[in-house]
């Protein structure tokens, strides 16, 4: 009599689970809010003129397609450019802006300026609550003619203050890209 | 008629009158429970009398002048349950009484913790006892596995620890918690078994596949988890741990109750609550590496030896912290790490539990019911239920930070049934069926793209074992079982990565809808396994055993294998599934030789795994993002080979001193180019004293040396590109660390304390020297040295 009602019971179980697995709702896409798809690097020269724009763009995200790099044009040799970097979250429409969530928190970000070639100098132009520089708004002065690499790294949580270097301030790397340039 | 009934009174009553004078006699016979054979020499006594007689070879029995009363009857034999039954006399009586000759599979009568059944008869397994599991009631199931030989584990850190078999880890080590196959993504390398080590009252590991009845798949092997047993007699009894630790500054508190009735009813509780701060590696904190555990059990039922249930309920959750160092951008960041040296995040301790970390709850519940069928054997029934649900939070921009970037949560439902003919003594047979059904659900509120997609999975298995007892030497044991499972998920490609992986040319038709920069696409797959074993037992005159066993086994892909797509933060590494990917088929022999002499023993157990079609992930290439350059890892299938050696030996060396033995070793390489298969234990090597001297409130004291040879056979590194340095370089991925030797000591006392109960007093040092070290199979290893020093203390009350 016991074997019977467990035997039920095991049925009436079985057919609870069967009925479980009928719901066929498509799941919702989910749109990635975090991604930088694009940064644009700005420069102006210091006594007005055509601004350059340097640009990555990498529009699926952590997809297999490499970012596409676009340069306006060439810099100017000997000549103060006031630079800006702009990030974009382009899959979203219309396409978010990260540099805003970035200066929120300028105390725990900082842009990272390696440069080879023909560019002398570049120059923290911003600062953040403490005084540590923050790189949204930067200086770059070129030297004299010929080619130049331009490396910009945006590190989360770097150490700081740290002295500049990349391997000081630690952190990790939301963005990176080398630009390759031409000085003329 | 009348006639008839006052000619027998007439000749009943004056005996009756007689019976009295306690003229009675109590006749019968006993026999075995299953067989129905009588049993000789089974000893029967009348409880507070000196009424005791013996069965003789027949079984039979005869007790004489027995007063008109009401009586206990003892019925014992040496390799039977002794039974005790109420007899009332009023007359002669006649009784047939069965006993229960398999004394170790009764669960309910033995004491607690000891008695644990070997799960097959051929195949290579050990035990963990409840002392030793005790001694890491603050640390984990996979630290305590650590203990067997064979069984190494792959770890994120200190707490997250994930149990591995001859090399083998994940969804190829089937879990059993009471009877219950855990469900709680084993997939990921970075995801521990959800289980509270408080719980079990003793584990066994089963070095293979040939556990049928709990799985087909377990190609590593089956690690079952048992509930300590509860005496079938009116009792109360209950145990509380408290454990210190030195590292991580906190402990663990767990208690537990048992009520047990005579009738069969029984009622236990269990909880248990860790908390642990920043562990300490011997020359800085370990920043973020605090873990928090609350795990609570309930169980009740009735238990007769005819027939019985139970129901439990287990809810574990934890909370675990990530090393904050392990969290980086991209691949710059992983060769700066890897040659620091020092995590490049060390902060002072602190027991708060910050990004990146985990947390997860896992609710198990369980009914069984069972029933004895009198010279057959025995059904049981099984419903189970399971809910997991992870989290796992990374360090992220803004108000994000606070939002999860993983949020799985997966539902399953199991019914099972199985019958076991052990009626006979020298065969026996067993059978089941398992039914399962699981839902994953991946929530979308994380704003992350998912790494492991909605998806249905349906399981159906069958088995049939069977044993038979050749000689008085020799055992032979065979099974087969087949196993049915469908996976229906529905996932979201970014189209780029559709066709990069070539699906474009030939999974078109599980498109459902295309929204341009994405695809929905549902694939339904379905997996046909078959696995078997065959194995035999030789047990000589003296003391020596030999087994051997052969496993085939067939796993079907899990959902990581799949479907993985995405990018992998806390190791910095694109992670990619294969839909091509099929069931892997696995060929295992083991073989375990074994002799006891008078002061020592020894045993060797060899063992050979040939797996086709074997899936492993390892780095492929790199890909370029805006966040710089990434390594791909591919799943990928091959053949593969793992051949090792297990070896123990112990030894009395005087009444006092004891030593112990350990040595395995297992190397695992491609068949066809001989290449080195990622993630295989290094060879190790473990060695203990004891001094123990029980008269001395049971005192003993052991040192435990401990090394481990550096791993020489490892993949090759990957070259990549680094933004950073705007050259190729070598990551060194692979690299395993240093040969390591640890040291470490413990000593126990007990107290008796107010009649029977007991207080035991346990001191362990772990990593007495202090030594600097790290582990090929800690995925830490590239940020932060393993840990320093702990002194753990603990006390243990049992009332």
């Amino acid at each position: 009599m016991k074997t019977i009602k467990f035997l039920s019971m095991a049925i009436l179980a079985g057919s609870f689970l069967a009925s479980c697995s009928s719901d066929d709702n498509s799941p919702e896409e989910i749109n990635e809010e975090e991604t930088i798809t694009t940064m644009t690097v700005t420069l102006t020269p210091d006594g007005g003129g055509t601004a350059i724009e340097l640009k990555s763009q990498d529009l699926d995200g952590d997809g297999p397609n490499a970012p596409v790099i676009t340069i306006s044009g060439n810099l100017a040799a000997s000549t103060t450019y006031n630079g800006s970097i702009e990030l974009l979250n382009e899959t979203e429409t219309p396409a978010e802006d990260i540099t805003e969530e970035v200066a929120e928190e300028d105390d725990e970000h900082q842009f990272f300026f390696v440069t080879t070639g023909s560019i002398d100098t570049v120059t923290y132009s911003d600062e953040d609550g403490d005084g540590n520089p923050v790189g949204i708004e930067f200086s770059l002065t070129t030297g004299a003619a010929g080619s130049a690499t331009l490396a910009v790294t945006l590190r989360h949580e770097p150490k700081k203050p740290n002295n500049g270097t990349l391997s000081d301030a630690g952190g990790e790397t939301d963005i990176t890209q080398t630009f390759s340039l031409t000085v003329e | 008629m009348k006639a008839k009934l006052f000619i027998t009174l007439m000749i009943v009553f004056p005996f009756w009158g007689l019976s009295q004078n306690c003229d009675n006699t109590i006749t019968g016979k006993v026999t075995d429970y299953h067989s129905k054979l009588p049993l000789e020499n089974a000893t029967l006594l009348i409880v507070g009398t000196t009424h005791t007689v013996e069965t003789d070879a027949g079984g039979s029995f005869l007790i004489s002048s027995i007063c008109v009363g009401n009586y206990e009857l003892e019925v014992s034999h040496p390799e039977c349950n002794t039974i005790l039954m109420n007899i009332v006399v009023q007359e002669d009586t006649t009784i047939d009484i069965k006993l229960e000759h398999h004394l170790e599979e009764l669960d309910e009568v033995d004491v607690v913790g000891e008695a644990i059944n070997d799960k097959t008869n051929s195949a290579s397994e050990e035990k963990l006892k409840l002392p030793t599991l005790e001694l890491y009631s603050s640390g984990t199931l996979g630290d305590a596995l650590r203990e067997l030989g064979g069984v190494s584990s792959l770890n994120t850190g200190a707490n997250i620890v994930k149990p591995s078999i001859h090399g083998l880890n994940g969804s190829r080590v089937l879990i059993l918690n009471d009877g219950v196959r855990m469900q709680d993504m084993e997939w990921g390398d970075e995801h521990a078994p959800n289980i509270d080590i408080n719980t079990a009252g003793a584990v066994s590991v089963i070095k293979g596949a040939s556990a049928l009845q709990y799985g087909g798949d377990a190609i590593g092997g089956t690690i079952v988890l048992e509930q300590a047993k509860i005496p079938v007699k009116d009792t109360i009894f209950g145990k509380t741990l408290i454990s210190g630790n030195t590292n991580g500054r906190g402990g663990t508190l767990t208690s537990e109750l048992t009520k047990a009735f005579g009738s069969g009813w029984f009622a236990k509780v269990q909880g248990s609550y860790k908390r642990l701060g920043d562990l300490e590696a011997p020359d800085y904190i370990l920043s973020n590496t605090g873990i928090q555990e609350l795990g609570t059990s309930l169980r009740f039922g009735k238990r007769l030896f005819t027939w019985g249930w139970d129901v439990r309920y287990a809810y574990f959750s934890s909370e675990i912290a990530v090393l904050r160092a392990s969290h980086i951008g991209n691949v710059d960041d992983l060769i700066r790490s890897i040659n620091n040296g020092q995590p490049e995040i060390i902060r002072s301790f602190t027991y708060d539990l910050q990004n990146p970390r985990q947390e997860v709850k896992h609710h198990l519940a369980k009914l069984h019911f069972y029933k004895r069928f009198e010279g057959l054997g025995k059904w049981n029934f099984q419903y189970d239920f399971q809910s997991n649900r992870r989290f796992e939070f990374d360090v992220r921009r803004g108000e994000l930070d606070g939002r999860a970037s993983i949020d799985l949560e997966l539902t399953t439902h199991t019914l099972s049934t199985d019958f076991k003919w052990d009626a006979k003594e020298d065969h026996q047979m067993h059978v089941g069926l398992l039914g399962r059904y699981q839902e994953n659900f991946p929530n979308p509120a994380t704003g992350v793209r998912r790494l492991i997609p909605d998806y249905e999975k349906f399981d159906l298995g069958a088995f049939a074992l069977g044993e038979i007892q050749i000689t008085d030497q020799l055992l032979l044991e065979g099974g087969v079982r087949y196993d049915f499972t469908r996976i229906d998920a529905q996932k979201f490609y970014q189209t780029s990565r559709w066709n990069e992986r070539g699906y474009d040319t030939e999974f078109q038709d599980l498109i459902v809808e295309d929204l341009g920069t994405s695809i929905l696409v549902n694939p339904v797959f379905d997996y046909h396994n078959i696995s078997a074993t065959v194995g035999g037992k030789y047990q000589w005159e003296g003391e020596e055993t030999l087994k051997f066993n052969y496993a085939l086994a067939q796993r079907a892909p899990n959902p990581s294998e799949l479907f993985s797509d995405g990018l992998h933060h806390s190791a910095a590494r694109i992670e990619l599934g294969d839909l091509r990917v099929d069931s892997e088929t696995s060929h295992k022999f083991t073989a375990s030789f074994e002799q006891d002499f008078n002061h020592w023993g020894y045993s060797v157990e060899p063992f050979a795994n040939w797996v086709q079609n074997f899936l492993l992930l390892e780095p492929s290439g790199v890909e370029f993002t805006i966040r710089g350059a990434f390594p791909v890892w591919e799943y990928r299938q091959t053949d593969a080979r793992l051949l090792g050696l297990d070896f123990s030996a112990y030894a009395n060396w005087t009444k006092y001193w004891k030593t112990d033995h350990q040595f395995s070793l297992v190397k695992g390489q491609e068949t066809d180019n001989n290449s080195a298969l990622i993630n295989i234990p290094a060879a190790n090597f473990r060695n203990q004293i004891t001094y123990s001297v029980p008269q001395w409130k049971n005192f003993s004291v052991s040192l435990e040396s401990q090394y481990v040879f550096r791993q020489n056979e490892t993949p090759d590194n990957i070259m990549v590109f680094s933004p950073e340095q705007q050259q190729e370089v070598l990551l060194e991925i692979n690299t395993a660390p240093d040969a390591y030797h640890l040291l470490g000591l413990r000593s126990q006392m007990e107290f008796p304390w107010a009649g029977n109960k007991k207080i035991t007093t346990s001191l362990v040092v772990n990593n007495l020297l202090n030594t600097n070290y790290r582990d090929y199979l800690n995925r830490q290893r590239f940020f932060a040295d393993d840990l320093g020093r702990n002194i753990l203390i603990q006390l243990k009350f049992n009332y």
